[in-house]
């Protein structure tokens, strides 16, 4: 008996030597351990034993069923991990091939630059409004202090649409009157106007008929030039580095009393002067000023009591220094080939 | 506007100064010279002829040798009169002229030429006329010294001042004389004002001339007279500041009213006392008058219109052009000299009426000096009898109805300081006020102050400000924030909604354009969905830019063209903007167009194409992700014209109609484009509300999938309808996943298989009651539209 249970250990050890399949595997348990296995046969013969001979056989029977199952369990789990590995190894891919290719949406460079400069605007309290692009003469010029025959309506050649009463608004500030005169408790008011505007201007590489300006317009008692200053500081390091300077030098709109024209220090050369300042270290960026008394009175509200201020600029300029463009109708191209897509500022 | 600094000497002294540094002073005080030239060429030089032969193979040409100072060129030169021991002006080698011409080293007909002999007009001195071709090359006087700047032998060794004027200081800013007070008010220098006057005759001009004016629209008319001028060339100082302010001398009488006009800005007009006769009378124009005006063009006027005229014909049109009948010429001996005041806005209709501007019309519009009105008359007597030899007669003619009440304006060292955001003391405010040269009070720390008639453009409180702050220097003042409650802003309106859109559409890939409003007639002529009246532009710059859109969609399609003519296959796009019919009727239009490939790996045989149905899904995507999930919906539409009848629908929310969506007219467009356009002004009539969370169902759902065959003709939607209506509150989810066209089913038939998903949120469901009820829907579904299923 003793012998039979050696034997089968070492067959049963031998058969599983060598590259051996899942299914061999299977067999070779059916053939010990299945219902007409070896090892059940010997088993099996138990019954014909004596006590004394069953007590010690069953013993090294029980010994070699415990050790044929392990010794088939390791195997079987040798055979799963070669079988995995070769999968893995199967189905290793070339990284270095192209992902696909998943479009990414980009805003206009107009609207990019709009977008993040709202971002600032809005952390700042200022809320963003829009107005009607066919405006009324009298929003464009009559109530921003600039009366018909006004010589300053020149420089803002207009598109006219009915009767001189109509037109194309030639600069976003109506949105400022028109947010002025529905306010009706002539509140403070804290505001930016985005916004498309026109002129009759031919299309050249610093001109185009349709362009985009950006107002900003805060009324509160006790405004003064130096918390413009301030704001159009906060702006120009948004827009061109921690470094930049702003500097104000005298102008004049007809809706500001006084009226200044802001610079900031070239983003390019530092300041030192190149071609893009034109030598001169300063760029000029937009105009503002002090809301004029009668832009205030016309639209109800006491210029004894509040002041405030407005600024303006142009958002093809600002795109074309902080981009580099050099043609402003490129904007208006949309060649797709062009793609600002990243986060900007 | 052109000043010239030697001029500009006579009146406040700036011979210490610097004159690139006084530039930037002014220009910090705010009235910005744009340019400061100096005439000074590099390479440009005094050349003295030594000698001058026959070039050996031509027959007009010379060889020079020219001596400019370090060394002998030579130099070849085509002009007749170049000759030998002459002082010419020699551009040398390396030399930049007007019009970005440069001299370069050069061989002509096998002879070096090291430079070039300048005419005035290569130096862009004078006109390129044939006359002064002609005259060949410019020749110095004998004195110019070798080497040296020749422009200092041309009368122009001036600094110009080129003045980029903001309105309001074109009326002070334009002359000399008002120049001279705003750099005396930035130096704190006085003005020193010129010589007027003269030796007049015994003669009276009135008993000579009879001046009436019947129209309050001439303020002030001033007349004088001067006999037995003698037309000549002018003197040297007026030809070359005329020059160097950019105008053109043409005899000593005509010199001196210009002269005059940049001296104080107050144009004259001078008439021809012989033709003009012995009467003046200014009127408005009579509708329908004419008269032929120095240009030699013939001008109809209006009654809008102010003339000067003899008694009965216009003489000249007032404040913009003389009539030729009474005009200057060189048998001119008497002359009449009108100095006069009208009415700024009436000069400004009738200069942009007749489209005829002119430097005097500028002055007029931006309103004048009353001042300087006298002093100007005076003045250009003296000139005319220094320099025109002229007999002044005695007294002036004068009319005058100007109200010559001082303007007077009140301000607080409070108030400058709240507005400006500094600290000025009195002294520092008192200080600004003497330099500009305003008269002032000071009460209790106000300052009444009167202002001079030459600073038409500072009437009040503010204006006051700016003039103190302005010379004070604004770069004294420091930034700060204002101290405001802290709040975040908001999108107010509509906009919130466009930026929410636009930031959907991008994630899904789409680039935003930004294109014209303005566009053609027959481009928007072409699409004609939910038209109105389109707003033409009164004045149009050009056809093409003529009309206000009523839609994008036009404007995508020019930029699809420029993209595909530009080599992009895949096509994106997206654009908001506003668009008008009628002037009052304000919409936003959202507009995507797709065409070519969304998505691809070409390696990997990946290709998503756009379709219909993948922009169904990407403004679906957008819908649902404004919040209007499950209200959506699309109804075929097979008349939108310029649309492809087969494959166009109308969107719904809560079934209104809020835009449409299709494939592009093969008429139109022969490459397959895809297009939607939205009304957002309809999208946002309809309301959303804020997410909300729900309890996800605890209980397992069972999915039936059928196949349905139909008519090709029928729509899905129609069979979705009524399963989801027989399949009632347990019918959880209906799902299209497949659709079949082809053999085994009729020629004319489609079959379409979905995928329902029962689910009850009470219980687990039986699979027996889920089988009974999906047989029902089967049923019902084939009886009512009368169809079969697909086994």
């Amino acid at each position: 008996m003793k012998e039979k249970v050696e034997k089968i250990k070492v067959e049963l050890k031998a058969s599983l030597e060598g590259n051996i399949s899942i299914q061999d595997l299977a067999n070779i348990k059916a053939e010990y351990l299945g219902k007409k296995g070896k090892i059940t046969e010997l088993s099996n013969q138990l019954k014909d034993l004596s006590n004394e001979e069953k007590k010690e056989f069953g013993k090294s029977l029980n010994e070699i069923k415990t050790y044929a199952i392990s010794l088939i369990d390791e195997k079987s789990k040798s055979i799963e991990e070669a079988i995995l590995n070769e999968k893995l190894e199967k189905e290793k891919i070339d990284i270095s091939l192209p992902g696909v290719t998943v479009k990414n949406g980009a805003p206009s460079m107009i609207e990019g630059l709009i977008e993040s400069l709202e971002e600032l605007f809005l952390s700042m309290g200022y809320d963003v409004v829009e107005g009607p692009e066919v405006e009324k003469d009298l929003y464009n010029f009559e109530l921003l202090n600039l009366p018909k025959g006004h010589p300053a309506r020149d420089a803002q050649d207009t598109f006219y649409i009915k009767d001189e009463e109509i037109l194309l608004r030639s600069q976003t500030s109506p949105v400022q009157i028109r947010t002025m005169l529905s306010n009706e408790d002539k509140s403070s008011i804290r505001i930016i106007c985005p916004g498309k505007t026109y002129r009759r201007d031919d299309d050249d590489a610093t001109h185009t008929h349709q362009f985009t300006q950006m107002e900003g317009l805060l009324i509160d008692k006790g405004i003064s030039l130096a918390d413009l200053k301030g704001t159009l500081d906060i702006i120009a390091k948004y827009l061109f580095g921690e470094k930049t300077e702003t500097r104000f030098r005298s102008s004049f709109y007809p809706f500001t009393e006084p009226s200044v024209e802001f610079d900031v220090s070239c983003h390019a050369c530092s300041g030192k002067g190149c071609p893009i300042c034109k030598h001169t270290g300063w760029i000029t960026v937009g105009g503002a000023g002090m809301v004029h008394p009668k832009v205030l009175t016309n639209c109800g509200y006491n210029p004894d009591i509040v002041s405030g201020f407005a600024f303006g600029f142009g958002i093809e300029r600002l795109a074309m220094l902080k981009y580099g463009v050099t043609d402003a109708r490129t904007f208006y191209t949309n060649d797709l080939r062009v793609n600002p897509d990243r986060r900007e500022v | 506007m052109r000043i010239s600094t030697s001029w500009l000497n006579d009146y406040v002294d700036i011979s210490d100064e610097n004159l690139k540094e006084l530039a930037d002073k002014i220009t910090n005080a705010g009235v910005n010279v744009e340019t400061v030239e100096e005439y000074n060429t590099p390479n440009l030089v005094v050349g003295h002829v030594l000698e001058c032969e026959m070039h050996p193979d031509s027959d007009h040409l010379h060889v020079c040798k020219v001596d400019v100072g370090d060394e002998v060129l030579q130099i070849v030169c085509g002009a007749p009169n170049v000759g030998a021991d002459k002082k010419v002006i020699v551009s040398k080698v390396g030399c930049l002229l007007p019009g970005d011409i440069e001299i370069k080293k050069s061989v002509m007909r096998g002879v070096e030429s090291n430079g070039m002999l300048c005419a005035l007009s290569e130096l862009g001195l004078e006109e390129d006329t044939p006359e002064n071709h002609a005259k060949g090359i410019h020749i110095l006087p004998d004195e110019a010294i070798v080497g040296s700047n020749p422009y200092n032998y041309l009368g122009l060794d001036d600094t110009i001042y080129n003045l980029d004027l903001n309105p309001n200081r074109e009326a002070d800013c334009t002359n000399h004389i008002g120049f001279a007070y705003e750099v005396a008010s930035v130096l704190g220098r006085r003005v020193e004002m010129p010589e007027t006057w003269s030796n007049p005759v015994k003669e009276s001009v009135t008993d000579e001339l009879e001046v009436d004016v019947i129209t309050d629209n001439c303020t002030m008319y001033n007349a004088r007279k001067v006999k037995n001028v003698v037309i000549k060339e002018s003197p040297e100082f007026i030809r070359n500041r005329l020059t160097n302010c950019g105008m053109r001398s043409i005899n000593n009488v005509v010199d001196i009213s210009n002269y005059i006009m940049l001296e104080y800005g107050q144009p004259l007009h001078f008439f021809d006392a012989k033709k003009l006769g012995n009467s003046i009378l200014v009127r408005m124009a009579e509708d329908g008058e004419e008269i032929v005006t120095l240009d030699n063009e013939t001008r109809k006027l209006t009654g809008e219109d102010i003339v000067i005229t003899d008694g009965e014909k216009p003489v000249a049109i007032a404040g913009i052009m003389g009539g030729i009948n009474s005009c200057i010429d060189e048998n001119t001996t008497d002359v009449v000299i009108e100095s006069a005041i009208f009415d700024p806005l009436k000069i400004r209709y009738t200069s942009k009426r007749l489209d005829l501007k002119s430097e005097a019309s500028r002055r007029y519009e931006h309103g004048l000096n009353h001042e300087y009105t006298m002093n100007a008359i005076d003045r250009a007597c003296y000139l005319l009898e220094k320099y025109a030899d002229a007999e002044v007669l005695s007294d002036t003619i004068t009319h005058d109805i100007i109200d010559k009440t001082p303007k007077v304006a009140k301000v607080s060292l409070e108030k400058i300081n709240t507005l400006l955001g500094l600290e000025l003391t009195l002294e520092d405010a008192k200080r600004s006020l003497e330099n500009l040269q305003f008269p002032y009070e000071l009460k209790e720390s106000e300052f009444i102050v009167t202002i001079p008639i030459r600073r038409g453009d500072v009437s009040m409180r503010e204006d006051l400000v700016e003039e103190i702050g302005r010379l004070y220097g604004y770069d004294k003042i420091v930034g700060k924030l204002p101290k405001l409650d802290v709040r975040r802003g908001v999108y107010v309106g509509n906009v919130g909604l466009r930026k929410s859109i636009s930031k959907r559409l991008r994630s899904l890939g789409l680039n935003e354009t930004r294109t014209y409003t303005l566009i053609s007639p027959s481009m928007d002529s072409l699409f004609q969905y939910n038209r109105g009246n389109s707003i033409t532009l009164l004045k149009p710059m050009s056809v093409d830019k003529s009309i206000v859109r009523q839609t994008l969609l036009l404007s995508l399609l020019n930029v699809y063209d420029y993209n595909i003519a530009h080599g992009v296959k895949n096509i994106n796009i997206y654009e908001i903007a506003n668009t008008y019919s009628d002037v009052d009727i304000e919409d936003e239009k959202l507009t995507v167009l797709m065409s070519g490939e969304y998505m691809s790996n070409m390696w990997q045989g990946i290709k998503v194409k756009a379709d219909f149905y993948l922009l169904k899904g990407i403004i679906e995507n957008t819908l649902e992700y404004l919040g209007y999930k499950g209200r959506i919906s699309f109804a075929e539409s097979c008349d939108i014209p310029n649309m492809h009848p087969g494959a166009t629908a109308i969107i719904n929310i809560d079934n209104r109609e809020v835009g449409f969506i299709g494939k592009i007219h093969p008429l139109l467009c022969k490459q397959e484009v895809y297009c939607l356009e939205i009304s957002l002004k309809k999208l946002a009539e309809k309301k959303t509300r804020g997410f909300k969370f729900k309890e996800m169902n605890k209980f397992p759902s069972i999915v039936k999938d059928v196949a349905f065959v139909m008519p090709d003709d029928m729509s899905s939607s129609v069979v979705e309808k009524e399963i989801k209506r027989s399949g009632g509150k347990l019918l959880l989810d209906i799902q299209v996943f497949d659709l079949y066209k082809g053999d085994n089913i009729g020629n004319n038939e489609k079959s379409i298989a979905y995928s329902l998903t029962f689910e009850s949120e009470e219980r687990t469901l039986t699979s027996d009651e889920v089988n009974d009820l999906f047989n029902r829907v089967i049923d019902e579904v084939c009886t009512k539209l009368n169809l079969r299923i697909r086994n």
